[in-house]
């Protein structure tokens, strides 16, 4: 599945995106946040507070406890400040 | 006999580019005679934050998402409201101080629904679409931390 980060979870990951393959025990997006921030010191400084985190299915707002199965794009990102 | 439902065009851009509020007005209301109401909300890049100077702010936005996240709003607003049309812009790049950053035009036959449906959108747009503001000052570039107030003002729309 591809990621996409912003803002500032962009910056400190140090990638836009990325194609990822987690292992079938991830199931969930808090799942898959603790599998990412696993990768490395800069994953895991992007995901240090991963209830601050937002995430996004296929372009549609999701919860922590969604599942990942058959997600095409998901991204993660900080609370958002448009407007 | 029921009257016929108005027509509610539907624009939503999101660009670089600055826009022309009167000639969005002029856009939205072309030939039409069922508009009572146009309701203009613009957001503007200002100088002072928490009582830091601004220098600069950039907006991120994530393409494909923060489209459809304003279309699925806007279209929540042409149910909850009888409008007869409604403009989103939003501005993404860097901007200074008094520069425009976005837009939201909703039309309506009365007031009340057009001034409703812009604060709803205008609500929605802050603590929904996927869009990020950098800013820049004497201290250095930061992002923008998202207000409590901004997701209290959006909470108040929620229906039961």
């Amino acid at each position: 599945m591809k990621v996409k980060y912003f803002a500032w979870v962009r910056e400190r990951v140090g990638k836009a995106e990325e194609t990822i393959e987690p292992p079938a025990t991830v199931r969930t997006v808090e799942e898959l946040i603790a599998w990412l921030s696993g990768r490395s010191e800069a994953y895991a400084y992007a995901f240090e507070k991963p209830k601050v985190i937002r995430t996004a299915i296929d372009h549609a707002h999701v919860k922590a406890d969604a599942a990942i199965a058959g997600a095409r794009e998901i991204a993660f990102f900080p609370p958002m400040t448009g407007g | 006999m029921t009257s016929p439902v108005p027509s509610c065009p539907v624009a939503i851009r999101i660009q670089e580019d600055d826009f022309d509020i009167a000639r969005e007005i002029a856009v939205l209301t072309k030939s039409r005679t069922d508009i009572g109401a146009v309701v203009s909300f613009s957001g503007i890049c200002r100088a002072d934050e928490d009582s830091s100077r601004i220098a600069a702010l950039t907006l991120e936005h994530y393409p494909g998402m923060a489209e459809e996240e304003i279309r699925r709003h806007v279209e929540e607003s042409t149910s909850r409201w009888p409008l007869n049309g409604v403009t989103v812009i939003h501005r993404v790049g860097r901007f200074m101080p008094g520069q425009n950053i976005v837009l939201v035009l909703t039309a309506s036959q009365h007031r009340r629904a057009a001034f409703e449906a812009a604060e709803f959108l205008m609500d929605y747009l802050k603590t929904s679409a996927p869009f990020w503001k950098k800013e820049e000052s004497a201290a250095g570039a930061g992002w923008v931390e998202a207000h409590a107030r901004d997701d209290e003002a959006a909470a108040r729309w929620t229906r039961s």
